[in-house]
C-alpha cells in the first residue's frame, strides 16, 4: 500500500480494537442497510424489469409504487403458515434460517468506507476484517447452499427435492468458478483482507515511468476474472438466466414451492441479501471497493468521511442493474448446457487466466518491468489474440446457421442439413421438420356482422391472391 | 533467552478462547453423538456438518484463520454437500431399521465405544499432562498466517503437495473413466434433431392433452375432454387404467335422477341456480 492511500484507508491492525457499543452500531447497521437494500432491490427489479418489458410497474403503494416491497413483505407475514404432512418437521423448519443466517453473515466483512469518527471514537466502516476476509464470504455462500438443498429435501414433495437437487450440484459447480476469478485477485493485492484489496486499487498504477496512471480497479486490470466472477456469481445466487432451481416452469417454485408466509420470506430474503452480498462484493474486489470512480477522485475530500458511502452503494446499485438486467434479457439455460457452460468453459478458463496472471507477475518481477509496462506491452496484445481467435472460432462454427440463413432469405425453403429421419407413415406438410399450418383454413362468420355477406368457402386465400 | 525457556514459559490462554472452547466443545460432541445416534441418515449428515463447522470455528479461534475457512468452504461446503446429494436421492423414508441382525449387537457396540474412547482420551490427557501451551506465534498465526503456510506448501512440503494432487487427480479421472458411457460420435441426437423428428413422425408434435382438462374431476385416471366433448385417449397417462367418468347432470337438472350419487344436484345446485326449475317443472 502507498503512503498516499494510506491517510484513511483502513489496514487489518485497525480492527479488533472498537469497544462495544460501537460493535453493536455497526452490527444494527449492517442488518438494516441489508434489510434496506433488499426491500428496495425488489422495487427497483420490478420496475426495471417492467421497463423492459414496455410496462408501469408496481404504482401504487406508495410514491410511484416504492413501497410495494414493504406492503408484500407484510402480507407475507399474516399469510398462512403451510406444514406440508410429509415434511421433515425440524429440518423444514431450519432449512430458511440456515439459508438466511450465512446471506447476512457474509456481509459483515464487506469495506463500506473509510476511517470515520462515530461519536468521537475513530473507526473504520467496516464491521470486520480478518487476514482471510474474502474466504469468509466463500464459506458463507458455502453454508446458505444448505438452506435451499434442505429446503427441498425436507419438503417431502417432487418438485422442491428436483429444485433442491439442482442447487446442490449448481451452487457447489458455480462457486468453483467464483474462487477460481478472485484467486487472481488476490495474487495482485498480495492479501485476502477486503480493506487491504479496496487500498490495493487506490491508486492508479504508473506507466512508462510514472509519466501516466493508468486505472487500478481489478475489474480493468484483471478483466476475465472480472467477468467469470460476474458469471460465476449470477449462478451462486440462482438469478436468472441461472434459475434452475426455481425455474417456474419446470419445477413450479423449486426448493421453496411448499414455503410459505415467514418462512418463504426468510427464502427470499436471502436471495436477495445474497445478491447485494455479492455486488458488494464485485465493488470491493473489482470496482474499487468504496473509493470514488476517477472524475470523482481528483476531489480531496472524495475518499474521506461519509462520503465513500455513497460511492460504494452507487457501484452496489449498479451491479444490482446489471443483474437485473440480465433477468430481463436473457433466456433461461437448459440444466446440461448450465453444467457444461460451469465445468467446461468458465472453471478452464480460470484456470488458463490464473496462470497467464501468475506468470506476468512473474516476469515483471524478474526482469524488473513495473506492472504497468507488462500488461501493456505483453497483456494487450495477447488479450487481441485472444479475441481474435474467439471471433474466428465462434464464425467457423456457427457456418451452417449462417448459410442456411442465407439460403432461406434468398427464398429457399428446403433446409441445407439434410433430414435426420425420414418422414415415416403418413406424411405431413412439414417443411423440413417444421410446424406449417394448415393452408385451406376459411374465416368463420363473425356474429357481429350479421347482415353482411360471410367471408367464408370460395374466398381466394391469401396465397392466390398473391400468385394472381 | 533459550529455546528451552522460551518454551517452559508458554503462553496464557485467553478468556475468549477458553469461552469459546467451552461452548464450542459441547456442540462438536453433541454433533458428533446426534451422528451416530439419529436414524435418519440426512440427519446423521447434518449432526456432522455440525461438528465441522464448530471444528472450523475452534481452527480460528486458535490462530489459524485459513485452516477454519478452508474446513468450512472444503469439507462442509462441499464435500458434505456432495454426501447429502447423494442421500436425497435414496429418499426420504429410509432410515435405520432397528431389528438387530446380531444378537448384542449394540450393546457390544455401546462397551466398545466407550472402551476406545476411554482409552484414547485417557492416552491424550496423559501425553499432553503438563503440556505448556505456546501458541502458533506470530509468523505462523493470525496475519501471518496464510503466508506461512504458503511458503511451507510451496517448499518444504512442495513433493508431498504435488503427489497428493496427482493422487486426487488420478482418482477424479478413475471416476470419470468408470461413470463413462461409450458413445460413437452422433449416435446422440441434439435438440435439434430431436425437434426435427417430432415434427416429421407422428401424429403429435405438440405435448400431448393433459389428464383432467376439461374433465369432470381432477384425477389422472380421468381423461381429458376434448373441445367437442369427446374424450381424449391420448390424456390418460401410460400405466393408470382408465376410469369411467362420473357425469354431472346436464345444466336445468334438479338432479333427482342422480339421488344417492356423489355431488347430486347436479351443476345448478353447485351453481345456486337449481330454483329457476321449480316454476316450470318439467
Amino acid at each position: 500500500m502507498s503512503p498516499l492511500a494510506a491517510a484513511d484507508s483502513p489496514t487489518l491492525a485497525d480492527f479488533g480494537s472498537d469497544p462495544w457499543w460501537i460493535v453493536l452500531i455497526k452490527v444494527v447497521g449492517v442488518f438494516v442497510v441489508l434489510v434496506l437494500m433488499t426491500l428496495f432491490a425488489i422495487v427497483f427489479e420490478r420496475k426495471v424489469v417492467a421497463r423492459m418489458q414496455q410496462r408501469i410497474g408496481p404504482n401504487r403503494v406508495g410514491p410511484r409504487g416504492s413501497l410495494q416491497s414493504l406492503a408484500d413483505g407484510l402480507k407475507l407475514a399474516f399469510k398462512e403458515d403451510i406444514m406440508p404432512a410429509l415434511a421433515d418437521r425440524p429440518v423444514y423448519f431450519l432449512a430458511p434460517v440456515i439459508a438466511t443466517i450465512p446471506a447476512f453473515l457474509a456481509f459483515s466483512v464487506i469495506p463500506l468506507g473509510p476511517t470515520v469518527s462515530i461519536f468521537g471514537e475513530r473507526t473504520p466502516l467496516q464491521l470486520t476484517d480478518a487476514p482471510i476476509g474474502v474466504l469468509v464470504v466463500l464459506a458463507c455462500s458455502a453454508m446458505g447452499v444448505y438452506g435451499i438443498v434442505l429446503g427441498g429435501w425436507a419438503s417431502g414433495s417432487t418438485y422442491p427435492l428436483l429444485g433442491g437437487l439442482r442447487s446442490a450440484a449448481q451452487m457447489v459447480s458455480y462457486e468453483i468458478a467464483m474462487g477460481l476469478s478472485i484467486v487472481a485477485v488476490f495474487l495482485y493485492a498480495g492479501t485476502m483482507s477486503t480493506s487491504e484489496i479496496v487500498a490495493a486499487q487506490a491508486d492508479g498504477i504508473p506507466l512508462f515511468g510514472g509519466a501516466v496512471t493508468g486505472p487500478s480497479w481489478f475489474a480493468v486490470l484483471l478483466p476475465v476474472s472480472f467477468v467469470i466472477y460476474v458469471t460465476a456469481v449470477v449462478g451462486e445466487t440462482n438469478r436468472a438466466p441461472f434459475d434452475l432451481p426455481e425455474a417456474e416452469s419446470e419445477l413450479v417454485g423449486g426448493f421453496h414451492t411448499e414455503y410459505s408466509s415467514l418462512k418463504f420470506a426468510l427464502f427470499f430474503l436471502a436471495e436477495y441479501v445474497n445478491m447485494v452480498t455479492v455486488s458488494a462484493l464485485a465493488a470491493t474486489l473489482f470496482l474499487g471497493g468504496w473509493r470514488a470512480p476517477w472524475p470523482l477522485s481528483e476531489w480531496d475530500g472524495a475518499n474521506s468521511g461519509w462520503w465513500p458511502l455513497l460511492w460504494f452503494f452507487g457501484k452496489v446499485i449498479v451491479a444490482l442493474f446489471v443483474f437485473i438486467w440480465l433477468r430481463g434479457t436473457l433466456p433461461r439455460l437448459r440444466y446440461d448446457q448450465f453444467m457444461r457452460f460451469g465445468w467446461k468453459v468458465l472453471v478452464p478458463t480460470a484456470l488458463v487466466w490464473i496462470l497467464a496472471v501468475a506468470t506476468m507477475r512473474t516476469v515483471a518481477r524478474e526482469s524488473g518491468a513495473d506492472v504497468g509496462e507488462v500488461a501493456v506491452f505483453v497483456g494487450v496484445p495477447l488479450a487481441l489474440l485472444v479475441v481474435a481467435g474467439l471471433l474466428i472460432a465462434s464464425r467457423a462454427s456457427n457456418r451452417d446457421t449462417r448459410l442456411a440463413a442465407r439460403a432461406a432469405a434468398a427464398g429457399s425453403t428446403t433446409p441445407t442439413v439434410p433430414e435426420v429421419l425420414p418422414p415415416a407413415g403418413k406424411q405431413r406438410p412439414a417443411a423440413g421438420g417444421f410446424p406449417v399450418p394448415p393452408m385451406d383454413l376459411v374465416v368463420p362468420p363473425s356474429p357481429r356482422l350479421g347482415r353482411r355477406e360471410p367471408v367464408g368457402a370460395g374466398a381466394p386465400s391469401p396465397q392466390e391472391d398473391a400468385d394472381v | 533467552m533459550t529455546p528451552l525457556a522460551a518454551a517452559a514459559e508458554g503462553v496464557q490462554i485467553g478468556t475468549g478462547e477458553a469461552v469459546a472452547f467451552w461452548i464450542l466443545g459441547p456442540i462438536a460432541l453433541a454433533g458428533a453423538l446426534g451422528m451416530v445416534l439419529s436414524r435418519n441418515a440426512v440427519h446423521s449428515a447434518l449432526w456432522l456438518v455440525n461438528t465441522m463447522l464448530a471444528l472450523g470455528v475452534f481452527y480460528v479461534v486458535q490462530g489459524a484463520p485459513f485452516l477454519g475457512a478452508v474446513q468450512i468452504i472444503v469439507y462442509t461446503g462441499a464435500i458434505m454437500i456432495l454426501f447429502l446429494f447423494v442421500l436425497m436421492l435414496v429418499g426420504r423414508e429410509s432410515s435405520d431399521s432397528v431389528v438387530e441382525t446380531l444378537r448384542g449387537q449394540r450393546v457390544a457396540a455401546i462397551v466398545l465405544g466407550i472402551g476406545f474412547a476411554g482409552l484414547v482420551g485417557a492416552g491424550v490427557a496423559r501425553a499432553a499432562e503438563g503440556a505448556v501451551v505456546r501458541g502458533l506465534g506470530e509468523d505462523a498465526g493470525g496475519e501471518g498466517n496464510i503466508h506461512a503456510i504458503a511458503e511451507l506448501l510451496f517448499t518444504r512440503y512442495l513433493l508431498a503437495f504435488e503427489v497428493t494432487s496427482a493422487l486426487l487427480i488420478t482418482a477424479a479421472v478413475g471416476a470419470m473413466v468408470l461413470a463413462h458411457v461409450e458413445r460413437e460420435p452422433g449416435e446422440r441426437r441434439t435438440q435439434k434433431e430431436l425437434s426435427r423428428a417430432r415434427f416429421l413422425d407422428g401424429d403429435h408434435p405438440q405435448t400431448l392433452p393433459g389428464p383432467g382438462v376439461y374433465a369432470r374431476g381432477n384425477s389422472i385416471a380421468l381423461p381429458g375432454r376434448l373441445p367437442d366433448g369427446t374424450q381424449s385417449r391420448l390424456s390418460l397417462a401410460t400405466g393408470v387404467e382408465a376410469q369411467q367418468v362420473d357425469e354431472l347432470a346436464p345444466t336445468g337438472s334438479l338432479g333427482i335422477e342422480r339421488e344417492g350419487l356423489p355431488h347430486a344436484g347436479g351443476t345448478d345446485a353447485a351453481l345456486g341456480t337449481a330454483d329457476r326449475g321449480e316454476d316450470t317443472p318439467r
